[in-house]
């Protein structure tokens, strides 16, 4: 059974001038011990989609869909129920999370809280857990009297990451993780997630714009692209042969180093991202797709199977018992039906 | 300033730092974030200057623009040394201009595109603002210019402010962009098309760039030349295919084999070291994992590694040759 399975999932926000539909409808699934890794540019909706696992959206969020962790919708949990998850079946890496300490605790005391706060552990217990932690983490325990200052970026990474593994989750959603990271940090942090989810059997959605770092730590990589996902596939295939256009393009920003192909050839996609309050009809990648169709302007694309496990949303994969729609047609909204592989349907 | 053109020879170096040291005074102690650099640009090359955060890439930028001064050694533009008079360096950086990683920061958000660009023909009073605006933007792929004039940093989008800040830089028709980090708060599919503006800059206007990054992909995207920098050094440099595709350094070879499609990383432990406590013989040798796994000292060098210090490479631009500074390279070329 998956660990954690989405169905249709849509996530609308509140402004003042309007609606934004920030996630429009994703279907996903995530198998116990699998890593998947959601890819797309900013804006597409990933941190929305992240945090609507858990509930964690301001309340101005209307979320719509199925959230199934263990099989236990978490759209429809009781509070109760809700914070037991939170802290025992899933936790959150956030995006630029090292800012998020608390500049005037002490690091133990952080990461102290969630143990002490759900009576896991009596503060003596919870000491000895908090060195544990950091030893996982590659931090000596004596950083446990440390203040957040005085910890370099990497180092407050690692405490992030030791906070989430406190109540031991079975599921870490891990947000840009390593952005604002050198290469050699990064490189650092990564291998410890690496180990860590292998270790502990821990699943893990991993959030990231560097389909580059994806694929090297992933199982399954979905691409988003204005609030949808518009390709799905093991990473690595996804990565060197996407199927989507916009995939391709955001592999193809990521160059080889030695590669004579991208050497002197730094390659983009031109066109702005798209205004989630004011999308495009048809497809939503249309007025930046370099081998766009006429029919792609008002043409509803969903995810249709691209081979061996793999989707794409796309008239380029669409299959031939599937009409075109002509002009007019194809405007109302769908769901997105997702192809899954066989070990990871129920 | 105004004698350049004669001084730097063909293809000579436009801008040049020479036995450069930059110190801080840090907690009592001397940081030594720039110590002993030899880095030169030349007319119309791009040069990459890589290495992890912390080891002195943005001091040593900020030096070469003369917003740093330095403790010893020199800055050369167009062969003569920099002067730090106020109306000297007024004049210069007219002609090296900064941009900076973050174009958020680094835009006024009470402030049009217009008023953003124009800021710096003002401050030299040049007669034509407009022109120069309108043509900057239009050189940086915002076009038609006259659409964004008027507007505001919070309605464009990440990569078209960054055109902004570049536009900015443009707008004085300098002759060098120092740019730090320019692609890293950039999403992913806008980075190539900022890398692809500065190569078109260089082919159009023969703008020379040095562009600072941690991003091994960005040098191989766009620079002729790369120099890597260790705590305050730069250990290896040259032509782009030689360096990044035929490493000697053990540390640019790690840096490379880190690389996400890598086959096998080379993790460096530890936080990147601090130019407070540099240490003695090979500076890298506390975490060279060639060392480490004794093939230093198969090839004789071990010692010399732990206590002798190694020279300043020498660079020149075009340089066809590359340069490491390591005992262990140098020994297996013998
Ligand atoms: N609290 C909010 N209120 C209104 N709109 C929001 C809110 N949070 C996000 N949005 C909008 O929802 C869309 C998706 O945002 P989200 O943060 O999920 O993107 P993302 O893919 O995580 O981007 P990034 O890579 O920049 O982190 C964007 O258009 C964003 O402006
Ligand atoms: N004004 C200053 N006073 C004291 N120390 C400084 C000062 N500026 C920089 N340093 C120190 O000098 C070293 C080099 O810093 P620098 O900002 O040049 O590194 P960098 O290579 O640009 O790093 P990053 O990739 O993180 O931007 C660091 O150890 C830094 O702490
Ligand atoms: S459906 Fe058309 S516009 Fe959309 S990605 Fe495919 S070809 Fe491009
Ligand atoms: S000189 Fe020695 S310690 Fe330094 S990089 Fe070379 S092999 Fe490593
Ligand atoms: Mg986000
Ligand atoms: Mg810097």
């Amino acid at each position: 059974m998956s660990l954690l399975r989405l169905r249709d999932v849509a996530v609308t926000y509140r402004v003042a001038s309007g609606e934004v539909p920030a996630v429009r409808g994703v279907s996903l699934d995530l198998a116990a011990g699998q890593a998947l890794g959601v890819a797309g540019e900013s804006g597409s909706g990933k941190s929305t989609l992240a945090m609507a696992l858990l509930r964690l959206l301001p309340r101005d969020a209307r979320v719509t869909g199925e959230i199934l962790l263990d099989g236990e919708d978490v759209l429809t949990m009781n509070w109760g129920r809700l914070r037991a998850v939170r802290w025992a079946s899933a936790s959150v890496v956030f995006q630029g999370a090292q800012h998020a300490l608390n500049p005037v605790r002490r690091i133990e005391q952080q990461i102290a809280e969630p143990l002490l706060v759900h009576g896991m552990a009596t503060p003596a217990e919870a000491r000895r857990k908090v060195g544990e932690l950091l030893e996982q983490v590659g931090l000596p325990a004596w950083r446990a009297r440390s203040y957040p200052h005085e910890l370099s970026g990497g180092q407050r990474q690692r405490v992030m990451i030791a906070m989430a593994l406190a109540c031991s989750p079975r599921l870490i959603i891990a947000d840009e993780p390593t952005t604002a990271l050198d290469v050699m940090i990064q490189a650092q942090v990564l291998a410890l997630i690496r180990s860590l989810i292998a270790e502990h059997d821990i699943s893990l959605i991993m959030i990231s714009h560097d389909l580059s770092v994806l694929a090297s730590m992933c199982d399954r990589l979905a691409v988003m692209y204005a609030g949808r996902v518009v390709e799905s596939g093991p990473s690595g295939e996804v990565f060197r042969d996407a199927r989507h256009p916009y995939s391709l393009a955001l592999s193809a920003a990521f160059p080889t180093v030695g590669d004579p192909a991208s050497r002197r050839a730094p390659k983009g996609l031109g066109g702005d991202p798209p205004d989630p309050m004011h999308l495009p009809t048809g497809c939503s990648f249309h007025p930046r797709c370099p081998v766009a169709l006429p029919e792609c302007a008002f043409q509803e694309v969903e995810l249709w199977a691209a081979g061996e496990s793999r989707t794409a949303a796309c008239v380029h994969v669409r299959p031939e018992s599937v009409q075109p729609a002509g002009p007019g047609e194809g405007l109302e909204k769908q769901s997105v039906p997702v192809a899954r592989p066989a070990e990871e349907s129920q | 300033m105004t004698e350049r053109r004669e001084n730097a020879g063909e293809r000579g170096s436009l801008l040049e730092a020479r036995d450069l040291h930059v110190e801080f005074a840090s907690r009592g102690r001397r940081a030594r974030a720039v110590d002993g650099v030899n880095l030169a640009v030349g007319e119309g090359e791009i040069v990459a200057l890589v290495g992890e955060s912390g080891c002195g890439k943005t001091t040593l930028a900020r030096t070469l623009l003369g917003l740093e001064r330095p403790t010893s050694g020199s800055v050369l533009y167009g062969g003569a040394p920099l002067s730090y008079s106020s109306r000297a360096l007024k004049a210069y950086r007219r002609e090296v201009q900064l941009v900076l990683q973050d174009p958020t920061g680094s835009l006024n958000p009470r402030h049009t595109v217009y008023e953003a660009v124009a800021e710096g023909p003002r401050i030299h009073g040049m007669s034509d603002e407009r022109d120069r605006v309108v043509s900057a933007l239009a050189r940086t792929g915002l076009r038609p210019p006259e659409r964004f004039l008027h507007s505001y940093p919070h309605e464009l989008s990440g990569g078209q402010r960054q055109r902004v800040v570049i536009a900015g830089a443009l707008a004085l028709d300098p002759r060098v962009l120092v740019a730090d980090e320019p692609v890293a708060s950039l999403d992913a599919s806008v980075r190539g098309e900022i890398l692809a503006l500065l190569l078109r800059l260089r082919d159009e206007l023969g703008l020379s760039a040095l562009v600072v990054t941690h991003d091994l992909g960005l040098a191989w995207n766009i620079a002729d030349r790369v120099a890597v920098m260790y705590l305050g050094r730069i250990v290896e440099s040259g032509p782009v295919e030689q360096v990044l595709r035929s490493p000697t350094h053990p540390y640019t070879q790690a840096l490379l084999s880190v690389l996400p499609e890598s086959p096998s990383p080379v993790v460096l432990s530890g936080e990147p070291p601090d130019p407070t406590r540099i240490p003695g013989g090979c500076r890298f040798h506390p975490r060279c994992q060639v060392l480490a796994a004794g093939a230093a000292a198969r090839a004789g060098v071990e010692g010399r590694c732990r206590s002798q210090p190694l020279a300043i490479l020498p660079v020149s631009p075009f340089s066809a040759d590359s340069h490491a500074a390591c005992h262990y390279a140098g020994a297996r070329l013998e």
